[in-house]
């Protein structure tokens, strides 16, 4: 899971009343990932070193005069160069005290801005669409510049781009509404012009990000409806001649991010890496028409991986270089620090190994990405399924009136009246082919009651939860409200049914269920499966007998094997080992507990949550989890029915987790001490197991070997018989 | 049952010779394989693979191409002759110099008119096919260059052959050469050597397909000359290309011991545009890759690593049946071993010369399973090198032990032995009998004063030998027509009966006191691969390609009931399922019931006297029955008793002092003297 990191201030804004952008005119890493220029939109460039929080230094021009594009740090010169009053170009060192001394040359047209890449040459981008070298732009600064854009087009924006081979500039302009991009090869030099898809008539571009992998330019696009696009340039391309046709550029949609009633104004989109997005000034999916949001989504999975509300004023502007977002909001310029480790599958949601159950039970209702990814149905691939259902999701909420109705009725009605519509429309959906748009009606439940505390369907709620439809990502209030309402059997269907719930959630329901009293937790109706499965698991809990994985609850306690002989020994171990045998939870409690230990979790993430649980939930879960685990290894059957149950590794994992997040603490504490004493002497009894079958192992391959070595030679008179 | 002392023996050091060159006949279903030694050998597929025909090398002959033209084999090698083959007599019939240097290929088109032989000095020289012979007739335009492959468009209008750097395309009938499709080198530091198109295949859409040494397969366009795709299937060379009959896959072979398959496929589903799709990979042998057939349902292939590997296509053969096993052919469906059996004495034949040894000896006597101290070491008597070029093509030591012979294509040779315990003396036999000559099966009577010698037209010569001469007495003929060679001959242990069998499937049995016909054993539809005639009942056991069991009474002149019974009965499948035939049968003087038989990979002992084993009984038993009770393992025990403790088995021979004599070959010590692989990158090395 990718996760934004608290941030902090680089420097203080002038706020910008009626302006649409921020003051800041553009950020350039200086000769470190640890130090950046800030090129305000005035006068001032100035140079930070961020862990530190401090400006470094800082140049001016003088009164009157004006930058006019993002000041850049040449790596190859330790030179810094910007451009004041469109045609002067400024050069100087940071040992340069004032800036009106240093050089300076003018330039026969106007510039748009300056690039420098990664240790390559600066290069000068005209306003007409004109690239130039640095330097050979300075060997004759009064050479005449070509216009290479036609009358009316214009820059909207520009980058640079280093390949292995080549440096290229990019930019893309607008001409009456259609939207181009240039790449622009330097050495040799050559143009290459494309054409942007059209997106709905009058909209344009709000932001565009470019990166260069896998021999590709990777454009990335936002537009005010909300549709992040993709493109891929490549690098070598056609052969270039002179750019003559803009050729068409295929995108592909990565996103629909929610955008709610209105359009965006200001807003960004850059990629952090090749599955991570990070989206600014788009509203947060469960927070209401607000936009002052940073978000992380992932692309490849459709979900939002981080979030975080920024306060004040967001002018639609973001950079990042190396792990750090800067982003400019209200009056101040955040530097946010954010980690997106590789999105594998099993990251993104976690451990699931219960690949049994998972087969069995849920793929039927909710879509498992081994389904999704590997699955019969799922011939299309993952991203492109997600984004049909994004897609229709618009189309078909503007076509089914119905749903719209009742999401309008959820805003007003009284619950029965909402519990009937609910269940009325669920029953019209085809259960194959569940529309989306259902996940909006779950969404509106929720904020109704958040709104009004009196309102709270459950009905309508543990309807909506097993389809297909919802997650945790797109509803994220729901299981605390469910939480909050003492709605477990809601609770135990969204952890069934939900991928993707964060760890601090289930922290939190592992943390009410464990609490919750007994009495109480009878008193529940539950998902009848999982109680069945407890009712078994403590109905023959006394029938078991023998030896099973080489472990036997008799001899746990000492290491005497003659105990088993002796009939008398055997009965008071025997008495001595049952109190572990008994369920230490009334069942519905068990229950709802297996559907915690059932969930997705990465380990690090859960680990500080687990911290918090006090010692008396730390040792009643303990003394559960050892009774699951006594029960499972002592007879065979967590194989052998077709229950959804918690597979052995998961109750292991739980068991050492919550060793790792306490040990101390039990350590310390009378009451666990007989329980880690048991766990020891079970371990060790297991370790045992192992090791006789490891000399058992090591006497089957001696004899293999001594099969082997007859080796007869070249003659040999030998005896044989036949039967 | 029985216990045995066997003289395990592993000093057979035979080795075979590397596969050059295979064509398949399609219509009769013979596979023809030329070593490198020279030697020819024909495989009948449709009779479970058997070997049946083996015409011996020669020193300096060097067969790089063989061809089918009819029933007619030719063959063609860097002598610069182009050899006709006489399968009924198993020799050359002629060769003829074709005046261009070696010859690299020969290819006959499809109507089995005209050979074409490509050849050093860049000729393409076209041969008339004449009903006895083959004649010149005229060279296509010279090139510069060797001819490195041919292949002819199926109409015969149009010629491809491979060269270095190019392909050429030649129109059959002026002569001219139409089309030079230029091969690219390989890159780096092989830029500079000549690329070598080891192999085209012309297709009947004009498609030409073409392996080279660069490791490319390329696929071109034949009525343009252009290249159409190129195939990197190895860093080594491609050396060898088969098409199938219907041109809708194209196999290559290449230096890595691998087999590429290429299919004529749409790229997608129901779609008409078909291209050549690089689809399977075989690897089945260690070394290159020389020879490949590409029959409709399998891939068959052989190389340097000398093993003939029958590889079923499964989408087009029936999975787990007998025909989806892969078949390797590692050994000679033949005996390469005589043993004297009074004598004690073993007799290894090899392409060039003769090794004669004397077993060992162990005073001792041991159980079961264990190894007898060796008192006298097995010892090498002679080394008998043949005389001029021709290889040996059969050999025959007699029981006696001093009688020795071998023949040639060319001659017959006999010479007589006197061994004592330290005085060894060989004397050749001067004046042989005429009618000795074009033979291919050499057998000594059991009482060693007859020499029977297989000749042509299915014939077999008698010849009386004594202490001083050896004198002609009969031709033994049958009547049946067949002129097939005899490769069996069986003389009875009482010296009555020779039974001979030939590769028409028939066992004809004579009677040596009347010198004549006795009978013939009714034709069965596999041949023979083992005949014996039972030394008290009389009765003939004959074992058949396709793993058949028969016994004839030759004094009822029918089938035994015992037989009947098997027939009735049928066979064990797992019998049924070996692939290697049996190559010898023989008796237990002490248990007349009792028949031995071995094939590669065990060796059997049927005891008639046993009920045979049910389908479903477990057929190899030996383990369990070795685990019950004496009284219980009589009730459990069937008439098969197969051992298996000894593999790779070229003989199986029981000596007069009832102990046995198995002559392994293991494989691996085949392998141990194969030269070294291309090296290839093995991952983490």
């Amino acid at each position: 899971m990718a996760a934004l990191c608290e941030g902090y201030t680089l420097c203080g804004l002038v706020p910008a009343v009626n302006r649409r952008s921020s003051e800041i005119k553009g950020i350039e890493e200086e000769r470190d990932s640890d130090h950046v220029i800030v090129t305000d939109s005035s006068r001032s460039v100035t140079l930070y070193k961020v862990s530190d929080q401090k400006p470094l230094g800082s140049w001016t021009v003088k009164q009157g005069q004006v930058l006019t594009c993002a000041a850049v740090f040449n790596r190859l010169t330790n030179e810094y160069v910007a451009v004041s009053d469109n045609k002067v170009i400024r050069i100087w060192k940071e040992d340069d005290i004032i800036l009106d001394k240093a050089f300076k040359a003018t330039v026969s047209a106007d510039v748009r801005s300056v690039h420098c890449a990664h240790g390559a040459e600066p290069a000068v981008l005209f306003q007409r669409g004109a690239v130039r070298l640095l330097d050979s732009l300075l060997s004759a600064p009064q050479q005449p510049v070509e216009e290479v854009l036609v009358q009316d087009e214009a820059i909207r924006w520009s980058t640079n781009i280093v390949t292995e081979t080549q440096q290229m500039v990019i930019f893309t302009t607008e001409l009456k509404g259609d939207h181009f991009l240039y790449l622009q090869r330097l050495k040799p030099n050559s143009v290459q012009k494309y054409r942007l898809e059209p997106e709905e008539p009058g909209l344009s571009p709000l932001s565009f990000w470019a990166s260069y992998r896998d021999k590709n330019i990777c454009l990335l696009y936002l537009y005010p409806n909300g549709r992040v696009y993709q493109s891929l340039v490549s690098v070598r391309g056609p052969a270039p001649d002179d750019g003559a046709q803009a050729v068409p550029l295929p995108r592909d949609q990565l996103l629909s991010l929610p955008v709610g009633e209105e359009l965006l104004e200001a807003a960004s989109a850059i990629f952090l890496d090749d599955a991570h997005v990070a989206v600014v000034g788009v509203p947060h999916p469960s927070a209401g028409p607000g936009k002052d949001f940073l978000c992380i989504w992932n692309t490849n999975f459709q979900t939002l991986q981080a979030a975080k509300e920024m306060a004040g004023k967001l002018y639609g502007q973001l950079w990042s270089f190396s792990s750090k977002l800067f982003i400019p909001h209200g009056k101040a310029l955040s530097v946010i620090p954010f980690a997106c480790p590789r999105s594998s599958l099993a990251l993104a949601l976690g451990k699931l190994k219960q690949v049994k159950t998972e087969e069995s039970k849920t793929s039927t209702v909710v879509p498992s990405w081994n389904t999704i990814l590997h699955g019969e149905e799922a011939a299309p691939p993952k991203t492109a399924e997600a984004r049909k259902t994004r897609t229709t999701r618009k189309m078909q909420s503007s076509l089914s009136l119905t749903i719209d109705q009742v999401q309008d009725l959820i805003k007003t009605a009284p619950v029965e009246e909402v519990e009937k519509e609910v269940q009325e429309l669920l029953s019209r959906q085809d259960p194959k082919d569940p529309q989306p748009s259902l996940g909006q009606l779950a969404l509106a439940l929720v904020s109704r009651s958040l709104a009004d505390p009196k309102f709270y369907s459950s009905r309508a709620l543990t309807q909506l939860v097993p389809i297909r439809c919802l997650s945790h990502s797109v509803c994220p209030d729901l299981l605390p409200l469910a939480l909050e309402k003492r709605d477990y059997f809601l609770c135990q269907l969204c952890l069934l049914f939900f991928h993707d719930i964060p760890e601090a959630v289930t922290c939190a329901c592992l943390k009410t269920f464990i609490s919750l009293s007994d009495a109480d937790a009878e008193r529940l109706s539950l998902e009848p499966d999982s109680v069945s499965f407890v009712e078994m698991l403590i109905s023959n809990e006394r029938a078991q007998t023998g030896l099973q994985n080489g472990f036997s609850p008799a001899l746990c306690e000492e290491d005497r094997t003659d105990a088993v002989d002796d009939p008398k020994a055997k009965a008071k171990e025997k008495q001595k080992a049952s109190p572990q045998q008994t369920c230490p939870v009334g069942k519905h409690k068990a229950a709802l507990i297996n559907e915690v230990l059932q969930t997705a979790y990465s380990e690090a993430l859960l680990l500080p949550h687990l911290k918090d649980f006090s010692s008396d939930q730390v040792v009643l879960f303990l003394r559960y989890l050892e009774f699951l685990y006594l029960r499972y290894s002592t007879d065979g059957f967590s194989q052998m029915h077709g229950y959804r149950s918690p597979s052995l590794n998961q109750v292991m994992d739980w068991v050492c987790m919550l060793l790792d997040a306490h040990f101390t603490v039990l350590v310390m504490s009378p009451v666990a001490k007989g329980l880690l004493l048991n766990l020891q002497s079970f371990v060790r009894s297991q370790v045992r197991l192992f090791s006789e079958l490891g000399k058992i192992e090591g006497s089957l391959q001696e004899l293999t070997k001594m099969k082997m070595k007859k080796d007869v030679g070249q003659y040999s008179i030998e005896v044989i018989e036949l039967y | 049952m029985g216990e045995f002392k066997v003289h395990r023996v592993r000093f057979f050091d035979y080795m075979p010779s590397a596969i050059r060159s295979m064509a398949f006949n399609s219509h009769t279903e013979r596979l023809a394989v030329a070593r490198a030694d020279g030697a020819v050998e024909i495989f009948n597929f449709a009779d479970n693979y058997f070997q049946e025909k083996v015409i011996a090398g020669r020193d300096g002959r060097s067969i790089e191409a063989l061809c089918w033209v009819g029933c007619r084999l030719f063959s063609a090698g860097l002598d610069g002759e182009i050899t006709e083959y006489d399968l009924e007599n198993l020799r050359p019939r002629y060769s003829i110099e074709a005046y261009g240097g070696p010859i690299w290929t020969i290819s006959g088109n499809s109507e089995g008119t005209l050979l074409a032989a490509g050849c050093e000095d860049g000729t393409v020289k076209m041969f008339e096919v004449l009903e006895d012979r083959i004649q010149f007739q005229r060279n296509l335009s010279r090139q510069k260059g060797r001819i490195i492959s041919l292949s002819w468009h199926p109409s015969g209008a149009q010629i491809a052959a491979g060269m270095m750097d190019m392909i050429r395309i030649f129109d059959s009938e002026t002569g001219h050469a139409t089309h030079r499709l230029l091969v690219d080198r390989g890159v780096g530091a092989s830029k500079s050597r000549e690329v070598v198109v080891w192999s085209v295949a012309f297709l009947n859409d004009h498609t030409i397909i073409s392996g080279d040494s660069a490791g490319k397969v390329q696929i071109w366009d034949g009525l343009t000359g252009t290249l159409i795709r190129t195939h990197l299937v190895t860093k080594w060379d491609v050396l060898v290309l088969a098409v199938s009959q219907d041109e809708s896959s194209v196999i290559a072979g290449t230096s890595e011991g691998t087999i590429v398959q290429f299919q004529f496929i749409s790229s997608t589903v129901g779609q008409q545009d078909k291209l050549w799709v690089r689809t399977r990979t075989f690897k089945n042998h260690s070394h290159d890759v020389r020879a490949l057939v590409h029959t409709d349902s399998a891939v068959i292939s052989g190389g340097m690593d000398t093993q003939l590997v029958v590889r079923p296509l499964l989408d087009k053969v029936e999975k787990n049946t007998q025909e989806s096993a892969l078949r390797k052919i590692a050994f000679p469906h033949r005996n390469l071993v005589s043993c004297a059996k009074k004598a004690g004495l073993l007799l290894f034949q090899f392409p060039d010369h003769l090794e004669l040894w004397r077993l060992g000896e162990s005073d001792r006597n041991g159980t079961p399973g264990e190894s007898l101290p060796v008192n006298r070491k097995p010892e090498k008597l002679i080394q008998l090198k043949t005389k001029g070029e021709d290889h040996i093509c059969c050999s025959a030591l007699s029981p006696c032990g001093s009688w020795l012979s071998y023949a040639t294509v060319a001659a017959v040779r006999l010479y007589r032995l006197q061994i004592s315990s330290n005085n060894i003396s060989i004397q050749k036999v001067s004046k042989l009998p005429r009618e000795l000559k074009s033979v291919h099966q050499l057998c000594f009577s059991s009482d060693s004063c007859r020499l029977f010698a297989s000749s042509s037209f299915s014939s077999v010569v008698v010849v009386a030998l004594n202490q001083t001469d050896c004198k002609y007495l009969h031709t033994l003929k049958h009547k049946s027509g067949s002129r097939q060679p005899i490769h069996i001959l069986s003389p009875s242990e009482d010296g009555q009966w020779l039974a001979t069998a030939n590769t028409d499937c028939e066992i004809h049995v004579f009677n040596l006191r009347k010198m004549k016909l006795h009978c013939s054993v009714p034709a069965y539809s596999s041949c023979p691969t083992a005949v014996s005639i039972h030394p008290t009942t009389g009765n003939l056991v004959s074992v058949h390609a396709d793993q058949q069991i028969f016994e004839f009474s030759l004094k009822q002149k029918e089938y035994s009931e015992w037989s009947r019974q098997l027939q009735r009965q049928g066979l064990h499948p797992l019998w049924l399922q070996r692939d290697t035939p049996v190559t010898s049968i023989s008796f237990n003087p002490n248990n007349p019931a009792h028949i031995m038989l071995h094939d590669v990979f065990m060796f059997c002992i049927i005891d008639q006297s046993l009920p045979l084993p049910e389908a479903k009984t477990k057929f190899y038993n030996q383990m369990i029955l070795r685990s019950l009770p004496q009284p219980q393992r009589l009730r459990e025990s069937h008439a098969f008793k197969t051992c298996k403790n000894f593999q790779h088995l070229l003989s199986v021979n029981l000596l007069e002092d009832l102990s046995l004599v198995v002559v392994e070959r293991p494989l691996v010590d085949i392998v141990a003297q194969l030269p070294a692989p291309v090296r290839q990158k093995k991952f983490a090395t």
